[in-house]
C-alpha cells in the first residue's frame, strides 16, 4: 500500500508554479471571482463575485455577527475560518466594526450562516481559480 | 439597513447562490454547469420541504 502511494508520488508530473497559479488564488481570495476575472473567465467571474458579495451582504443586512480569531471556543474559531474566506468583505466588515450581531432579531443567526457560507464558497472558488490557473480545467 | 427573510425565503436565496458556485466549480463546460447547478437546487428546495414536512410529523 505504501508502496504504491509512494510510486504514484514519483510518477505524477510536478505542477509547474507559474505566476498565475499564485496570483490568481490570491486574487480571488481578496475579491471573489476575481481570480477567474484575471484569467478572463468573466462570466463564471461574475457570477461567483455576484452570488459571494450577495450571500455576504444579506447576511449582514440580516444582522449576523462575525467571528474573531481569537474566539476562544473551538466553534467560534471555525466561524472564523469560514469567515475569513470572504477576503476583502471580512476585512472590510470587521475593520468598520459591523457585523456585531443583534439577538433581538430572530433572522440574525441566519445572517451570521450567509456570512460564513460566503467565505466557505469563496473558498470553493479560490480552489477552482487555482486549477484553471494550473491548467487542469478550463 | 436590516433585511428579515422568512425561513422559506433566507433557504431560497441561500440555494440559489450556493448553486451557483457549485455549478460553476464543479463542472467543466457551461451546458454541465448549467445543469448541475439546476440540480443543486432542486435538491437543496428538496431537502428544504423534506425537512418541513418530517418536522410537522414529529410536532405530530
Amino acid at each position: 500500500m505504501a508502496n504504491s502511494t509512494t510510486e504514484k508520488a514519483k510518477a505524477a508530473p510536478a505542477e509547474p508554479v507559474s505566476l498565475m497559479s499564485v496570483l490568481a488564488p490570491a486574487v480571488g481570495w481578496l475579491i471573489p471571482g476575481a481570480g477567474h476575472m484575471i484569467q478572463k473567465r468573466w462570466i463564471r467571474g461574475l457570477l461567483l463575485f455576484v452570488s459571494i458579495v450577495t450571500l455576504f451582504l444579506l447576511g449582514l443586512a440580516m444582522q449576523g455577527r462575525i467571528y474573531k480569531a481569537n474566539g476562544g471556543d473551538i466553534l467560534d474559531i471555525l466561524g472564523f475560518v469560514g469567515d475569513v474566506g470572504a477576503g476583502a468583505l471580512y476585512i472590510i466588515t470587521f475593520a468598520m466594526d459591523w457585523g456585531q450581531g443583534a439577538i433581538a432579531f430572530a433572522t440574525a443567526d441566519y445572517g451570521t450562516k450567509f456570512m460564513i457560507v460566503a467565505g466557505l464558497l469563496n473558498f470553493i472558488a479560490i480552489a477552482d481559480a487555482y486549477h484553471i490557473a494550473i491548467g487542469k480545467k478550463q | 439597513m436590516t433585511i428579515t427573510l422568512n425561513h422559506f425565503s433566507a433557504a431560497l436565496v441561500f440555494a440559489l447562490f450556493a448553486s451557483i458556485v457549485f455549478g460553476i466549480t464543479h463542472r467543466d463546460n457551461t451546458r454541465d454547469m448549467v445543469k448541475y447547478g439546476l440540480y443543486c437546487f432542486a435538491l437543496f428546495l428538496g431537502g428544504v420541504f423534506v425537512a418541513g414536512w418530517a418536522m410537522w410529523l414529529l410536532r405530530r
